[in-house]
This record gives structure tokens, sequence and C-alpha cells, in this order.
């Protein structure tokens, strides 16, 4: 480092350099139990996040956003507990051993649509893989983000991680968040977000695993189970009220199965074509999205409208003719309405799908409905996405909640969706291995039960007593371990009978000041 | 050719000829003779650059002044935007910036402080404390450790060692008492006859080499002071501003002192100002006769827009969380280089980032600081107690800075070693 001060961000940088050097020594077990404290925490708070996170955005549904914070809470340390972030390992054959070499200090942007699922998203992330984590909220959603990072840190530090290791940025504002950005004291910048967020995080300076938009095809071929297509989608589309970047943005549906797939849209009504220029009019004033209409239920859009829906409906099914730039309704829409194409044939379909990732969203996700291994092969060969959801609604699929992808709040969309990262964003993102290769015709090194990690010995960082307050210093030489100048490895010695030790000296010197006070 | 537009010397050797026929030959020919022959020009951060071009790592820091780093960017820009509106100020008039510098103080205090009076430096703000407390007492005697530092004012260097007194024939032996440090009999003899207005405490006594309080004394001082009804002046001027891990340091041995000195660091190493925050018992001739003392330049107001920039940044969460940690490091790296040196390297005194490594040989320290400065740190023995060095690292240092400054210490300290035929 530069020995510069106050670089940017008020300290909270330099506070997680010093939270990410302590952790990047903990052991495994030490961390399993630090992650598994956490997701607990965050469960039990999920639906009291999820209604602060409606209240405060005006986005979603609250019910919905429990379910996701439960996902990225549990759910997410359950689908990862069996694996190791933190445990060297060697491959005999290969000759060579790997260490873990977390990423150090994540500057994480977290989003107004999904905020807390993704503040829970990426700190578990980030505890998994023994990184310190400063979460940057987006404003609208600061209150409720900041809340539970905070609740989080708490829990982590309570279970034995070094202090600092998450932080949150309590006033995100733009210029202190692009200075710490890209501070020398950031090692790898995470956005979720929109455009313009991603962008200024690739421009940092940092590295960056940043993601794009989406815009979902949703392709339904007549070799479909249309019912169970049916209901997934309106599922999908009304979940979190399209809230999830994931959610499907244009139905694109074989001719021969299109009237048939509609009638079954319970909950999805279509519109007519003055309805559907209403709707048209009211979320694209001027051609540009009002995002008045993010997050909202699609009753409430119809009133805005000015157009009648009856009771219970859940997606407004916009019929348009051609994907293309100058159609709104073929663009992105994080609300309840679901653009509506016929096409007359799967090959069709297609192209009509590449034609709707032409105007964005490119490298983002698509789904499929089909049984037809032909048609689903040639579907993903052809469509610019990194992701896609087979007869699975695609808000929860993509996200990895429904399918095996990986459970993911951050969706990399490739190099041909302008970003470094083409996976749902997992734990091994914020790792790099160290190789240690060994000459081919070297005997390879016997490293069964060694470990170069340990857990803490105490709380990270011990409380400065004065040094003669402190447990007697074992550091004289030919001492063995338990001496605190020996680092974490040195938890041998048993604690809590020095520490009675000494609170028995304390008293003892106590009383004899007493006394003399007396005398 | 150092040449800085208002002035420009041909050389080094130019400045340091005529800062001694200039300035001050004393100190100018101790620093060339000691192997530290240091002309600081550029400085930023925990840096210090010599004219010649030369790094060094600051853990000296002027005894916390420069506890946020050189020139801290946060308080430089707090300071160039009150000069677009402030001055010095008249400090005859109540003002702007006094006020809230006086309500963050008290607000940051440990409770039972009230009002805040302003000097110029620590010197001045100890004779403020040392006049406050006769005023509040209607006595005269100040009782203060053997060895203590509390600067070279009228009143302040009488409770000093004699070495800074007798030269200027300031000692004056009948008001003011010298105890031994850490012994609680000593300090009653002194109190038991009633005639003490105050003792004053360094919390951890700097210039005298940080030796530690043993653990109950400053709370046994305290009760002795409550029993023969003598104040409680805390010089937390080295101690205070987050060194030890809290604020104030006074704060972890749970003592309410009456008064309270502050100084050095809280002007941000960019405007000099100290203060002295009074309990309400002494605050009684503010109201008596409020001009009683004054000075000019007492709570400057751009000072004071510097020291509560600075207060801000020390009582922040995160500078707490780096000391904890930067403590912790240091003091394991610290032990694990005494191990290598048994019989030289004798002993770390430590409560935070206050630390001082005491040596086995009359002057040790004086060698380990000309080792460290040929190695890239500058770190200073202890005036009163040359044995041992005062070590002091920024409060905002990262992990990085702090492993290369073990690293330099260790070489340093194994040099020195040598040095001394060990």
């Amino acid at each position: 480092m530069s020995g510069q001060t106050a670089t940017a961000g008020n300290g909270l940088l330099e506070r997680a350099r010093w939270a990410s050097r302590a952790f990047a020594r903990y052991d495994r077990a030490t961390v399993d139990r630090i992650v598994a404290a956490v997701a607990r925490t965050a469960a039990d708070n999920a639906t009291r996040y999820a209604e602060w996170a409606v209240r405060e955005t005006g986005f979603g549904v609250a019910e919905h956003k429990a379910l996701k914070n439960v996902a990225c809470s549990t759910g997410l340390a359950e689908a990862y507990a069996g694996h190791d972030y933190v445990s060297p390992r060697t491959d005999a054959a290969e000759k060579i051993m790997s260490i873990p070499r977390p990423a150090g200090v994540v500057f994480a942007l977290t989003p107004s649509t999904n905020p807390v699922a993704t503040v829970y998203f990426k700190i578990l992330l980030s505890l998994m893989t023994r990184n310190a984590i400063i979460i940057s909220p987006h404003p609208m959603a600061k209150e409720c983000c900041s809340d539970a990072a905070r609740t989080l840190a708490e829990a982590a530090v309570a279970a034995g991680a070094p202090d600092g290791v998450v932080q949150v940025i309590e006033e995100p504002e733009l210029p202190l968040v692009e200075a710490m950005m890209a501070s020398p004291l950031v090692d790898v910048v995470v956005a979720t977000g929109g455009t313009p967020v991603v962008r200024a995080a690739y421009r940092s300076g940092n590295p960056a695993l940043g993601v794009g938009p989406g815009n979902v095809p949703v392709l339904v071929d007549r070799s479909a189970d249309l019912e169970s297509a049916a209901r997934l989608i309106v599922d999908s589309k009304s979940f979190d009220n399209s809230i999830l970047c994931t959610n499907e943005s244009v139905l694109i549906a074989e001719d021969a199965v299109a009237d048939r797939l509609v009638s079954l849209m319970r909950g999805a009504h279509l519109l007519s074509g003055p309805d559907r220029d209403r709707v048209r009019d009211a979320l694209f004033p001027g051609g540009t999205f009002d995002t008045r209409f993010v997050g909202k239920d699609a009753t409430w859009i119809a009133e805005r409208a000015g157009v009648r829906v009856p009771p219970g409906t859940r997606v407004l099914l916009a019929p348009i003719d051609l994907a293309v730039p100058e159609e709104p309704l073929a663009h992105e829409k994080l609300c309840p309405v679901l653009g509506l194409l016929r096409v007359p044939s799967a090959r069709s379909g297609i192209d009509a799908a590449r034609a709707v990732l032409r105007i964005t969203g490119a490298g983002h996700s698509a789904a499929i409905h089909s049984t037809d291994p032909r048609t689903i092969m040639e579907f993903g060969a052809a469509v610019p996405v990194l992701r896609i959801s087979v007869n699975a609604g695609n808000s929860l699929g993509s996200s990895g909640v429904h399918t095996n992808l990986p459970i993911s709040m951050t969706i990399g969309t490739g190099y041909v969706g302008g970003s470094s990262a083409g996976a749902n964003l997992q734990p091994g993102d914020l790792v790099d291995w160290t190789r240690v290769a060994y000459h081919v015709d070297a005997p390879f090194g016997d490293f069964a039960g060694l470990d170069p990690w340990s857990p803490p010995d105490g709380p990270v960082p011990r409380y400065p007593e004065p040094s003669n307050a402190r447990r007697t210093s074992a550091a004289a030489p030919g001492m063995p371990s338990g001496d605190p100048g020996a680092g974490p490895s040195g938890a041998g010695s048993s604690g809590t009978a020095q520490d009675t030790l000494r609170d028995e000296i304390r008293r003892l010197i106590l009383e004899e000041l007493a006394s003399l006070v007396r005398s | 050719m150092l040449d800085y537009g208002l002035f420009t010397f041909a050389s080094k050797d130019e400045v340091l000829e005529k800062s001694s026929t200039y300035w001050n030959p004393g100190k100018t020919r101790f620093w060339v003779d000691s192997g530290v022959p240091l002309v600081i020009d550029r400085r930023e951060g925990y840096f210090l650059y010599d004219v010649s071009g030369r790094r060094l790592i600051d853990v000296h820091l002027n005894g916390g002044t420069y506890n946020l780093g050189h020139r801290n960017p946060e308080v430089v820009a707090a300071l160039k935007q009150a000069m677009d509106h402030f001055d010095i100020g008249n400090h005859h008039f109540p003002s702007l910036a006094r006020t809230a510098l006086a309500e963050a103080l008290i607000a940051s205090a440990p409770k039972g402080m009230s009002k805040v009076i302003y000097g110029s430096g620590g010197g001045e703000a100890i004779d403020i404390a040392l006049k406050t407390a006769r005023h509040a007492t209607g006595k005269r005697r100040i009782v203060s450790i053997v060895k203590a530092y509390h600067g070279h004012t009228g009143l302040a260097v009488g409770t000093g060692d004699d070495r800074f007194a007798k030269l200027f024939l300031a000692d004056r032996p009948e008001e003011f008492t010298h105890v031994p440090f850490n012994d609680l009999a000593a300090m009653e003899s002194a109190l038991r006859a009633r005639d003490v207005a105050a003792v004053i405490m360094e919390t951890i006594p700097a210039t005298y080499g940080f030796p530690l309080p043993a653990p109950g004394y400053l709370e046994g001082v305290k009760r002795l002071c409550e029993t023969y009804d003598a104040l409680y002046i805390a010089d937390e001027v080295q101690t205070g501003l987050m060194r030890t891990g809290e604020l104030w340091a006074i704060t972890k041995h749970g003592i309410t002192p009456d008064i309270m000195v502050t100084g050095k660091g809280i002007s941000g190493g960019l405007y000099p100002i100290a203060a002295v925050l009074v309990s309400e018992r002494c605050a009684g001739w503010l109201t008596e006769d409020g001009f009683a003392h004054m000075a000019t330049f007492g709570g400057a107001e751009l000072g004071c827009v510097a020291a509560m920039k600075t207060l801000e940044i020390c009582n922040r969460p995160q500078t707490r969380s780096i000391v904890h940690h930067a403590s912790d490091l240091i003091g394991r790296g610290l032990e694990r280089i005494r191990a290598d040196h048994p019989g030289w390297f004798t002993g770390i005194r430590q409560n935070g980032l206050v630390i001082g490594l005491e040596f086995d040989h009359p002057e040790g320290a004086k060698h380990v600081m000309r080792q460290l400065y040929d190695n890239g740190v500058w770190a200073i023995f202890s005036t009163l107690d040359p044995r041992v060095l005062q070590y002091k690292p920024g409060i905002l240092i990262d992990p990085s800075l702090a492993e290369e400054m073990l690293d330099r210490t260790a070489h340093a300290i194994a040099r020195a070693a040598k040095e001394v035929h060990r």
C-alpha cells in the first residue's frame, strides 16, 4: 500500500483490509460455523427484511421476496455445504498442490430490485471464501440493506469472524461510491444493477465482475406440455411482480399451439389491440420505460393505463407483431407485462428470440418449453445467452432456485453481454488458487494432515488490553506454542484456565490496593 | 538546489549550517551527531522524505500529532474550505467554530466534563488546567510523578523533570511535588496534608518511555484524590484520540477526571490548538471572570475546524477497529522479534498503539533509533529514559505498511544488537 491515509470511504476500506488479512488465515471449520450462523440469522429475518424492502422501494411482493431471502441464506448455505474454498488440495498424479487465496476486499454494489436477497447473497459468498465485503446499496433501498448488512455483520462477528469483515456504506452517494470503487484498497468490484453501474465498475480500474441487463425470450413450441408451460410462465412472470432480471419478457408461441397456450394461462389477461396500446403508452411514455411501474402488480398497472381487467389478473399479455427496437414492448420490462409474439415454426421462434436479444439482454438468459431435444439444442446453440431454463419458469430457473444452476442474484452475461463473468456468480469466483507445481520428474510431497490455516485464538482482533494486564507473554525462546506471539496457530493453551488465573491475580492486586487506600 | 519558491538553499549542508547559525545550534548538532541528519522535505500519509529524497516511515508522529497521517486529505480539505470563510478569529467574542468544537469535545468526553477552555498548544493548556485546579480548590500545591513531562510553559515546566526547569531557574519545589510512579504509598504521603490542588498524570507517561501504570494504580490515585480533596487532571495529550483503542485512554480505567487536557493530535497536524475540558465543579472562574485567561491564538477558529474534523475521524467505529487490528498484529510481531533477542530487547510496553520498546543498555534506544533511521523508519528514543524507544504507529495504518514496518524493525534491532556487542 501507499502509506497514504483516508483514500476514500472514511476508513471503511482500511478496516476491511485488516479484516480480510485476518480472515484469510481462518480454518475451514471456523468458516463453516460462521457461514451457518450468518445464514441462520439471515433466514430468521427473511420476512422482516422482505416487508421492509417492499415498503422502502415500492417494488415487488413481500411474500416472494421472503422466499428469495431464504433461498439466498439457508438455501445458499445448504447448496454449498459440501464445497470447500478454504483447504488446500493436492493432485498427486499431476504433482500440484493448490492453496486457496481469497480475493481480499470485495466491493459489492447491490440493486434496488432485489435488495436484501442480493445483500444476503454477496455477504454469504464472501464469508464462504474468507473475504471482507463492503456493501454499497442502491440509494432507494439503503435503509433495509444497511440494516440487513449490519445484522449479518453482527452475526458473523458473534460467530468468530474478524471485526469489520462485513461493512456497509450508510450514505451511498455517487462520488463516494465511485471513489471507493477505484481505490487500490479494493480487490474486486461485484456489480449488480443497471448498465451505468456495471460500466462504472469496469471503468474503476479494479478487477470487476459486472453483469448486464436481461430481456428474456421464452419459446413454447408445439411439443411442449402446454398446461405446465402456461402455469409456469404465469407464476414466473408474476413472481415478485417481475422484479428479477430473469423474468420472462417476450413469450414466443408457435402458431399451432398459441391459442390453446393463452387460454391455459390462468391469471394472464390477453390485451385487445387498443388496450395493448394504452398499456404501451403508459409504460413507455415518449418511448422510455417509466420506472414507476417497476415491480408493481398487474391490476395496478392496468388501472394506471385505463384498462379494465378481471379481478385476480396477475399478468398482462400484450401481443406484438415483431421484436424490433422501436417496439417498446419487446424491451426489458421489470413488471408483469409480457409481450406475446406468434411465430409459424420453432425455427422462426429461435430467430425471434435472437431478435429480442438484439434489442437488449444478450448473454443473460432465455427459456424454452419443449420436449424436443433437437429444438432445445438448436435454441441453445443459436440464442446468444449463457443460461436457458427448460420447462421451468425463468425467474427462479435461471437464478438457480428451480434448476440445478448455482443459486445466484448475479447473472454473468459473459463476453457477448459485455461482462468478464459468464456464469451465475458463485463462491468460487471470489477466490484464486496458488498452484504449487513440482518438477515433472521430482517426487511429490506428502501433504497429508497439513493445514496452513488455524482457528482464531479469541476475538479477532483481541481487545487492546495494556500489556502488563494481559496474560503473561510466553514469547520467551523455547516456549511451546500457546504463546500469543505465535499467531493464530498458537491456540493450544487453555484460555479459560489462563483467564481465571488472570482474574484471580487482578482481584488480589485490587484488594491490595484497596487496603492501601484504606490505611 | 532546494527551491521552495519563497526560499532556496544550495544544499542540505547549507540548511544545516544556517540552521546552526540562525536557529538552534544545540539541536542541529545533536541530530547530526546522533546519526540522524534529517531535514524533512515532503510528507504524506505515514511517510516523511528527507531533502535527499530518502523515504522514512514515521513511527514518532510527534507524540501523536500526526495520528491521522501527515496532511491527512480529509483534514486538509476541511481546513482549505474553512480558509475561505474563517481566520484565527477574535478570542474576546463568542465564536461559531469554538462553540461547535466545544460541544463536540464534551459529547466525546468521559461523563462529567462540562466546559472547554482553549490554548494554542499543550503547554498552555496544562497551565490552564493547573490554574483552574488552583482556583477551584483554593490550594496551590501540584503533585506529579518523577520524570513527568507536561510541557515547558510557566507552570507546566514545574511538574516535569528538573532538566527543563533548573536551566531557566523555573523550578519551584515548594509548589510542585514529584512522587515516584506506580507508588501509591508515596502518592498518599504527598496528599495526606490536604494542601494539594491537583494530581496531574499522563495516562501513560510518554517522555519517560511509556511505563505502564500497574493494574489499579491510576484507579488508586483517583481514590486518593477523592479522599484528600485533590483534583485529578488527566493529561491525554499523547494517549487520547483513539491511540489506545478507546477515544480517551483514561476511560479504559473507568476514571472520570476532574480536568482533562488534549493537544498535539487534536490539531490534525495542521493547525496548532489544544483544549482543556473541565467538570462543572472546576468551571467556576469562567463565570466569575471569563477574561481571566486569554490568548489571541487560543482556540483559533481554523484550529477548531481542523480539530473538529480530526475528532470526527478518530471517533469513527472504523478507526477504532483499525487500531484494535493494528495493535494486535504489531504486538504479536514485536513479541516475535523480542523472542529472537533475549537479553537485548527486554520488554514491550504496549497499550493499543502506544508502544515502548525496552533495551538492556543505558542508551539502547538511541542505537535502535539510528539503525531504524538507516533502514527507513523514524522512531525516537524517550528523552527521560533512553533505554526505551517510543514506537507509535499511525492509527489509520494499513496491514501492508504495518508488516513492512515490522520487517524493517526486526532488521534494525538485530543490527543494533551487534553494534552494542550482544
